[in-house]
């Protein structure tokens, strides 16, 4: 019988399982908004921070993270809160977590190091066929974080995962 | 806040009135082009500035919060007109496309200077969200400097629309940086800036856009800021929009969905 620690690694481990519920391939923790963990004996606080300010999935991933964290028996006392202590930005998000955008068919937003222009926006190679040949057809897409793109050379339509600042 | 004495609060309230209230209610105007926007992309870029914007509003709504003021909803939703501190500017209804797309130029730009400048501000929860929302903001204004050199440069006739939607938008413009009485401690304290600033920061930035347009601003001996939304003097727009705004709130508070 093995002991599991609870330690700030392990919560952030079980973390990997909660996905963002409009992108269910990416867990909150490669998404980037996980800021913050806490273990102090059988409490355990967590700290998120909105993707956008405006995004209405915010308190349904407070309450899965306390969902998660509730089955584990060691836990007692669990804290969510969400806060701009530290702000999201898109350089935030892992390399996981840039595939597990891909595999739900979402151009990862491209590394901007604080700089972001159109120019920017409009270098997103298609998550289909890979071909730098694309237009930006909108920045807002069909949610808060997603641009509108088209493949002049699949000739597919697609959508981009938005560089933020 | 330890840093604040009761002075630096009422002066940080009465930003945060300012901010919260033009978010919310620009929000909504947004909204009205929900399922009527021109073509599909900008019917979606305009629904989505709206959801921005409400977020936005929600979040200063709960600095207030923290200050001692009620709960974001019953901020938002339960006050008459006169108790609003937004600009007249942005209680316009949206009227046609073009001075929705001009009044999106004029104050996003504004805004996005403002939670530039509030980047810097020794309140610091209020710096810290600065930042997020600065990130947020520049898609609207990439958007609206987009429309306005397209637009101006497109014929005749939308070019011919987009002068007369700045005419008529310029004044109210200049509403935004109506002064108010906390100025000077606003300044003093490191909060904010204030508004004679943000609008000299302004000007600077859009002037050259405008006369990249190939447009032009109203002489300056014309500029008659409509100032009095900051201090509860709205027009009659803005009851109606509130009226609509809360229906839901009225008829059931605790609604959910």
């Amino acid at each position: 019988m093995s002991t599991t620690v609870i330690d700030s690694d392990f919560i952030r481990e079980i973390l990997l399982e909660v996905k963002d519920p409009e992108i269910p391939t990416i867990s909150i923790v490669d998404l980037g908004i996980v800021t913050d963990i806490k273990v102090d004996g059988d409490a355990v606080y967590v700290q998120l921070t909105p993707t956008f300010a405006g995004c209405p999935a915010l308190k349904i991933m407070e309450q899965m993270v306390r969902d998660r964290l509730a089955q584990e028996p060691g836990i007692a006392k669990i804290t969510v809160e969400t806060t701009f202590d530290k702000q999201w930005n898109t350089d935030m998000i892992t390399d996981a977590g840039r595939e597990a955008l891909l595999k739900h068919g979402l151009a990862p937003p491209k590394h901007h190091e604080g700089y972001l222009e159109l120019d920017v926006l409009s270098d997103t190679p298609c998550p289909y066929c890979g071909s730098r040949n694309t237009t930006l057809k909108s920045p807002f897409g069909p949610t808060l974080c997603r641009s509108l793109h088209y493949c002049n050379n699949c000739l597919q339509a697609f959508e981009g995962f938005k560089p933020v600042g | 806040m330890d840093f604040f004495n009761e002075n630096h609060v009422n002066a940080a309230k009465d930003l945060l009135y300012k901010m919260a209230d033009d978010q919310l209610i620009i929000g909504h105007r947004n909204s009205e082009w929900t399922g009527l926007g021109p073509i599909l992309e900008e019917d979606i870029a305009f629904s989505s500035m709206a959801q921005d914007k409400i977020g936005q509003s929600e979040h200063l709504y709960n600095l207030l919060h923290e200050l001692g003021e009620a709960d974001a909803d019953t901020v938002a939703f339960t006050r008459n007109a006169n108790q609003f501190h937004c600009c007249q500017f942005v209680e316009f209804p949206i009227g046609e496309y073009d001075f929705s797309l001009v009044r999106h130029f004029l104050f996003d730009m504004a805004e996005y200077i403002r939670f530039e400048m509030l980047t810097g501000s020794s309140y610091e929860n209020l710096a810290r969200i600065a930042k997020k929302y600065k990130g947020e903001i520049k898609y609207h204004t990439m958007h609206a400097n987009t429309w306005l050199q397209q637009l101006s440069h497109g014929n005749e006739e939308s070019k011919a629309r987009m002068q007369s939607a700045l005419n008529d938008c310029w004044n109210l413009a200049l509403g935004i940086f109506e002064r108010g009485e906390y100025e000077s401690v606003l300044n003093e304290s490191g909060i904010f800036a204030g508004e004679a600033e943000l609008q000299e920061k302004w000007l600077e930035t859009i002037l050259p856009l405008i006369e990249k347009a190939g447009l032009s601003v109203p002489e300056k001996s014309e500029w008659s800021p409509v100032y009095g939304g900051r201090k509860g003097f709205h027009t009659e727009f803005l009851q109606p929009l509130l009226t609509e705004m809360t229906e839901v709130y009225s008829i059931d508070p605790t609604a959910e969905w």
